[in-house]
């Protein structure tokens, strides 16, 4: 891999200790019919770290978590999380999605409790459990609200809330602040930080915005191509813990450009390639 | 301070707007033309044969004499009756057995043709062959009653699930729910509007059902009171439970639609 790029981290505490790996991609590939949307895709996601994957619209992030969570068979390759061969979703993985995929009939609390019920917890575990995670994103008060009442970015703070409740060991995070407004998402981006920082997890965490990808990850994944595979890999060896001072880093923008380099790059040759055939 | 009177001001002013005068809103129209047809039958009804037909006061009178007998009430119980348990049986088989073929394609694949031949067969064509199996009594008529409101809640239902939104169904299997969890947290719920449409498609059909059964059958209910005093050309008293039918049917579907608001506050949110 692409170790060789990572620079000097004289200046810096250096990225955290990932530790043992979490997730373990192998050879991935996927088609759906004639239309191979990725293949060979290999990596690693240790048990505290942060992975962070860009690529343009299209190029099949989605795909790859839902593979990676279970929803999807994969045709090529293996996925496992610890020593589990994934083939359906398992126990321990929880997935953000980008619409939220909130019940629009079940309250707040119902929704984060939804993974808690699921899991077999009793009602005395929810009642007990539930409002702590209402109160880590911020949703305290709302306890009784129904999604259609809240805003998107609300929505999503539950639809994280859902996730965080069943205490994964893996998040996976497709988009999350996609459909939010750009002052939402920042407040929103920080908050993850935090709660993060409380308790770590391996994350994979799917955008389209570099700043959101280097701002978030330990380690920052470059989609390419079609079918895509990965073209690079970015260590992000920002101080930790990571706050709003990071953005105002040399080193932030140093990174910024970097994948940016490399996306813009692939974004040409693409442009290239259509005007050729 | 001024900022506040003026949006004290902006409030009072589209609260004058909104009530514009009695004569001119929805309601005024809307029980305003029902008077006008009342008030024009109650002056022309006297001047046709009474033989044939009946007028408000006339009617009103009847009414009133039929339910101090007990007669409107003992009837009406009946009917109430038969409709009840052939709805609610229509619900606990059409729902079930709609969301089962909505989720099992093999199930669907057997039964789709047919469930719409049956839907599509004018039911009051059964009716006599109903009487001739399953007797003149309360059984049959529960049956007809049945087979007159399944189709509409069983096809609805159907088709809620169908168009259940695949992202929440992927969130429920991402969550490792199990077929029953599914069926209680995602298809349901998100099929009620469809079924609560259903429902009030087969209240309307039931009704039908109910008095056609009881045009055929022992003598009880609504129906009967109907034949009865047209037959005598007691045409007051063949109005009134005809008004009862009309009220049942709109109490029902109207009670219906309140309580889909109160279990479904969701589904309103956005219309
Ligand atoms: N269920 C599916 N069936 C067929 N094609 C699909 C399906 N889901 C996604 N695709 C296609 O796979 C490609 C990758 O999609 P997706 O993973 O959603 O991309 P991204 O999330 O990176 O925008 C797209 O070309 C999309 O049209
Ligand atoms: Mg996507």
């Amino acid at each position: 891999m692409t170790k060789a790029q990572k620079t000097s981290v004289t200046n810096h505490t250096g990225p955290a200790p990932a530790g043992e790996p979490r997730i373990r991609v192998r050879g991935l590939g996927k088609h759906f019919g004639s239309l191979e949307v990725f293949r060979n895709i290999n990596f690693d996601v240790g048990e505290r770290e942060v992975v962070a994957i860009v690529g343009p619209s299209g190029c099949g992030k989605t795909t790859l978590l839902r593979c990676i969570d279970g929803l999807l068979p994969h045709d090529a390759g293996e996925i496992r999380v610890g020593e589990q061969l994934v083939i359906e979703p398992i126990a321990g993985v929880a997935m953000v999605f980008q619409h939220f995929g909130l019940f629009p009939w079940k309250t707040v609390f119902d929704n984060i409790a939804y993974g808690l019920r699921m899991a077999g917890a009793s009602q005395a575990d929810i009642e007990r459990k539930v409002p702590g995670f209402v109160k880590m994103v911020g949703l305290d008060g709302f306890e009784k609200a129904y999604p259609y009442q809240m805003s998107g970015g609300m929505q999503q703070r539950c639809g994280l809330a859902r996730a965080l409740a069943v205490e994964p060991n893996v998040l996976l995070m497709d988009e999350p602040f996609a459909a939010v407004d750009a002052q939402t998402r920042e407040i929103l981006q920080f908050e993850l930080l935090r709660i993060w920082q409380e308790r770590p997890t391996a994350m994979i965490f799917v955008t389209h915005s570099i700043e959101e990808a280097v701002l978030l990850g330990h380690r920052v994944i470059v989609l390419k191509g079609k079918p895509s595979s990965i073209h690079q890999i970015v260590d992000i060896d920002l101080a930790e813990p990571r706050t709003r001072d990071a953005l105002r880093q040399p080193r932030f923008a140093e990174l910024r450009e970097q994948v940016w380099s490399t996306l813009l790059r692939e974004a040409r040759e693409a442009e290239f390639h259509l005007e050729r055939s | 301070m001024s900022v506040i009177e003026n949006v004290n001001a902006g409030v009072a002013k589209r609260k004058e707007k909104k009530a514009a005068p009695f004569w001119e809103s929805a309601a005024a129209y809307r029980y305003g033309f029902v008077a006008l047809i009342l008030i024009v039958w109650e002056i022309t009804g006297p001047f046709i044969n009474p033989i044939f037909f009946s007028y408000p006061s006339k009617i009103a009178v009847a009414f009133v004499k039929l339910s101090a007998s007990g007669e409107l009430p003992y009837y009406l119980g009946q009917s109430l009756e038969v409709m009840f348990y052939g709805m609610v049986f229509a619900i606990i088989v059409g729902i079930p057995m709609a969301v089962a073929m909505a989720r099992v394609r093999k199930l669907d694949w057997a039964l789709d043709l047919p469930i719409n031949a049956l839907y599509a067969t004018p039911m009051v064509a059964l009716v006599p062959l109903l009487v001739l199996w399953f007797g003149i009594y309360l059984k049959a008529k529960i049956i007809v009653v049945f087979l007159f409101a399944v189709f509409p809640v069983l096809i609805n239902t159907y088709q809620g699930v169908r168009e259940c939104d695949k992202s929440l169904l992927e969130v429920a299997r991402s969550y490792r729910s199990s077929e029953r969890w599914i069926w209680r947290d995602v298809l349901l719920p998100f099929a009620l509007p469809y079924i609560a449409a259903g429902i009030r498609l087969a209240i309307g059909r039931g009704l039908v059902g109910m008095v056609i059964a009881e045009f055929y059958t022992t003598i009880s209910g609504l129906g009967f009171m109907i034949t009865r005093y047209a037959n005598v050309f007691e045409m007051d008293k063949t109005f009134v439970p005809v008004f009862v039918l009309m009220i049942l049917g709109i109490s029902l579907t109207t009670g219906l639609k309140w309580l889909e608001a109160r279990i479904a506050p969701w589904s309103h949110a956005n219309r």
